[in-house]
Formats: C-alpha cells, sequence, structure tokens
C-alpha cells in the first residue's frame, strides 16, 4: 500500500502543489490527471524516490520512503517498475538487453534462464519477433511495450506509468491501455497512471487523483467522477470530449 | 553565488563517487569499456598530436638557435625536455578535453535528458557509481598511459623531422636529449596526466550528468565541459609547476 501523506513540494519560487494526500490500496490503478505542468510527473518521481518534497512523507508498504537511507531507497525502488514518457529505453543496446538489463545485474539467473524471461516478457507486450531489434529501429508504440516489458522483468509489485498512451494513435494507445489493464489483472500488480488522456482514465483506473490549483483538487473512484459536479474536474473532463454523465 | 553553488554540486557528485567506488560489481563492466574508449580509442589522436608537436618543435628550436656557437645537441635537449615536462601531457589532455570529455558530457547529458538516469535508479541502480565511477577511473588509469604514448611519439616526431629535414642528425639529437634528462621530470608529467585524466572526466560527468532540457541543454553541457576543462587544464599546470618544479 502507498500511503501519500501532506505532500508538498516546490522548485525555487514556484509552488508545484501543496499538502497532497492520498492512499493507493494493493492491486488498485489510480489515475493522476490534471492538465499539463500541474506537476503529475513530479509526484511519480517522488513516490520513487527520484525527488525529495518540502514537507510530507510517501510511506511505502509500512516503510517512510524519505526516512530510509539510499541503500534501503534502491531495495525498495526494486519494488517498482517504471514507464517513462520517453520510455527511456537505453540506445546503446538492443531490445533483447534492455529487457535483460535488470536480470543481469540484480538476479543469479543463467543465460538461458534470462533469455526465458525476458522472452516471455515480450511475449507479454506481443513483441517476441523485436527482440534482436535496436532501440533505434523501434517505433513509438513499440518502444512503450519495450519499456513495460523491462517494467515487470523483476515481477514489481507496483507500476507507475507516466504519459503511457501520449504520441500514439488510438489504436496503438488502445493496445497500451489493455496491457495496463492486463497487467493489473493479471499480475496482481498495483497500478499508478499518469496521464490527461480520459480515455484511458475511463478505461483502466479504478480511482482518479485530480491535481489542479496547485493542491489535490478530487479524489475519488471512477462512479464517483461520473457523478460529480467538481467545476474544475467536469471543465477538464469536458475539453477531452468525454460526458461523464452521459 | 552560481559559482558556489556548482563547486558545491561538483564536491557532491564527488563524494557520491567515492563512496560508491566500493561498489565494483555494478562498474565492472562499464570500466572495461571506458578503459577502451579513453585509452585505446585515443590513441591514433594522441600519436598525431605528438609527431607533430615534436617535429615542430625541432624545426622551430632549429630555426630560433642556428648559430655556429651552439651545438646541435641543444635542440634534441630543448625538445625532449619540453615535450616530457610540458607538451606531451598539455597539448594531450588539451586534445583529450575535446574527445574524452566532450563524449562523457554528451554521453551522460543525452541519458538524463531522455530519462535513461532515472530510469536507471528507479530499477534501483546507484546511476553516480554505475556511470560516473568508471569514467573518472579510466580517465585517471589510462592519462598516464596516452602520456607514454605522447611522449615516445613526440621524441620520435622531433627527431624525424630533424633528420628529414637536414637540421639535427639523429645522433646528435639522441646525445642531447641523453645529456639532460632527469627522472624526475617523468614523474612531473606522470603526476600532471593523472590530475588532468581526473579534472577532465570529473568535469564532464557532472556538466552532463547535470545536464537539463533537451538537445540544446546537451549541446551547453558538451561545450561547457569542454571549455571548463580547457581552463582547469591550464590553471592545474600551473599550480603543479609552482608546486613541484
Amino acid at each position: 500500500m502507498i500511503e501519500i501523506r501532506n505532500l508538498t513540494k516546490s522548485f525555487g519560487d514556484l509552488l508545484v502543489w501543496e499538502d497532497v494526500s492520498f492512499n493507493i490500496a494493493e492491486n488498485e490503478t489510480v489515475a493522476v490527471i490534471g492538465r499539463s505542468g500541474c506537476g503529475k510527473s513530479v509526484l511519480l518521481k517522488h513516490i520513487n524516490a527520484l525527488l525529495r518534497p518540502d514537507k510530507g512523507n510517501i510511506v511505502i508498504d509500512g516503510k517512510d520512503l524519505f526516512t530510509l537511507d539510499y541503500v534501503d531507497q534502491r531495495k525498495l525502488r526494486q519494488k517498482f517498475g517504471i514507464l517513462f514518457q520517453g520510455s527511456a529505453l537505453f540506445d546503446s543496446i538492443n531490445t533483447f538487453e534492455n529487457v535483460a538489463f535488470p536480470l543481469r545485474y540484480f538476479t543469479d539467473r543463467s543465460e538461458s534462464e534470462i533469455r526465458d524471461r525476458v522472452m516471455h516478457c515480450l511475449e507479454y507486450v506481443n513483441l517476441e519477433n523485436a527482440a534482436d531489434k535496436e532501440t533505434s529501429e523501434l517505433s513509438g508504440g513499440m518502444r512503450k511495450r519495450v519499456g513495460l516489458a523491462r517494467a515487470i522483468v523483476l515481477e514489481p509489485k507496483y507500476i507507475m506509468y507516466d504519459e503511457p498512451t501520449s504520441g500514439l494513435d488510438p489504436q496503438t494507445a488502445d493496445e497500451i491501455n489493455g496491457l495496463i489493464m492486463t497487467m493489473a489483472q493479471g499480475l496482481d500488480i498495483t497500478s499508478i497512471v499518469i496521464t490527461h488522456d480520459m480515455h484511458s482514465v475511463l478505461k483502466v483506473s479504478d480511482k482518479v487523483a485530480f491535481l489542479d490549483q496547485q493542491k489535490l483538487s478530487w479524489f475519488g473512484t471512477v462512479e464517483e467522477m461520473r457523478k460529480t459536479d467538481h467545476p474544475g474536474l467536469l471543465d477538464f473532463v469536458t475539453a477531452s470530449e468525454y460526458q461523464l454523465k452521459a | 553565488m552560481q559559482s558556489l553553488n556548482e563547486l558545491g554540486k561538483y564536491s557532491s557528485l564527488l563524494y557520491q563517487a567515492l563512496r560508491s567506488s566500493t561498489e565494483f560489481s555494478t562498474y565492472r563492466k562499464n570500466l572495461l569499456q571506458e578503459l577502451v574508449k579513453v585509452g585505446y580509442d585515443s590513441v591514433p589522436i594522441i600519436v598525431l598530436t605528438g609527431i607533430f608537436t615534436g617535429s615542430v618543435m625541432t624545426l622551430q628550436s632549429a630555426y630560433q638557435l642556428e648559430s655556429a656557437f651552439i651545438p646541435l645537441s641543444t635542440i634534441g635537449s630543448i625538445v625532449s625536455e619540453s615535450i616530457l615536462i610540458e607538451l606531451a601531457a598539455v597539448i594531450s589532455s588539451l586534445v583529450l578535453a575535446g574527445k574524452v570529455g566532450a563524449r562523457v558530457a554528451t554521453e551522460l547529458g543525452t541519458m538524463r535528458v531522455s530519462e535513461q538516469i532515472d530510469a536507471l535508479e528507479s530499477m534501483g541502480f546507484n546511476s553516480v557509481s554505475f556511470l560516473v565511477v568508471p569514467r573518472v577511473l579510466a580517465g585517471i588509469l589510462m592519462f598516464p598511459v596516452l602520456y607514454i604514448v605522447a611522449t615516445i611519439f613526440g621524441i620520435g616526431g622531433g627527431l624525424s623531422a630533424g633528420y628529414f629535414s637536414g637540421t639535427v642528425p639523429p645522433a646528435d639529437f639522441l646525445q642531447g636529449a641523453r645529456m639532460y634528462f632527469y627522472p624526475w621530470n617523468v614523474v612531473f608529467g606522470f603526476v600532471k596526466m593523472f590530475v588532468f585524466g581526473f579534472i577532465i572526466t570529473s568535469v564532464s560527468c557532472y556538466k552532463g550528468y547535470f545536464a537539463t532540457g533537451g538537445a540544446e541543454g546537451v549541446g551547453k553541457s558538451t561545450t561547457d565541459a569542454t571549455v571548463l576543462s580547457c581552463i582547469l587544464i591550464l590553471l592545474a599546470d600551473f599550480i603543479l609547476a609552482a608546486a613541484l618544479l
């Protein structure tokens, strides 16, 4: 379980958000939505301790993330898989090696075990035929899927998706949404999806956190969101061409 | 204030690198790759730099010392001692600031802006140990080796230029080179290269590791790394000469 408690973050004089609090329960998928620049990705980087807050803390499985020393933070990070916005594939190695990368450093598996696990993950994202491709040969959707395969290769407890469907055509975006659902249900993974794609929110998430006006403006289930009269959230959703109450 | 902030971040990065240098298993593979990239891959440009530096030194010394009262062996002394004490180390390092420093800053800068460093950290890697330590170690270990290459080809280039131009016979050149040879000068050259290797790789790692923005940010970090490395090499050269000679 992830408990986000009274989190406040500024960059210099620029306040990103303050007093953000919400919980993410086991096997739940929570979408964090909001306008561009509202600090969604900043929040994701806090959950993985890539950034530190000015105030507040995050408790993961009972451990206060920011009071842990660096070695324990790194151990905790290994419970997470992250799909970055630009996929963040290592461009000096090919697709297979990108997925195998964490296995080579964090496990004692033999070469054949590594190959089996990598191919299993690539099959999961329907890319078993792209194992030998260089990352520069992959399309945007393929890069996302390789990023997903790499994110799940160590069998993480949590996966965080940073704008998983941005820059993709609707059909490929739908495939990625399908994969997010499959992983959440099939692998019992707790998921946090950072997005402003309402189609994705409605399809994959159980709960929604809406960041607006430098705070957590709304938090609830998707069903509650459909009935909400929150003006900021309604404006955001309407601008996305989705009518919640339709 | 800005400079103090930069110095603080640079010192902090070096401290992290020192602390994480014990995680040998994390950077072993990268260290081998960096030893090849910093050392072996730089040999051609160092050979060229050495040959031309030695050749030009010989021709210019012969031109300036053209007198019946000055023995030709003096040219051999001047050229070999200048190469051993100063030119092999400083000229080579300024060239390597462009070759090695720019590569390191660009690699790390690109990894930073494309979130590859964040990806490493998020997997549980210590990115400083994985990326910075092997590059700095490779600089410290391989620059002294490159000094040997630069010195051999510098003196060889000077000797050849004297012979082919007809200004200094090889026997006179070698006699002069031997006459004023002090082993301490070689030690001094090694010390310089050790320091310059550390400066170039650590400054370039720092600039790349903390690069911001997109392609423009990477370009700026690369330029800053090269310019700052060159300035610090010249400054360190002066300090070492004042302290050790």
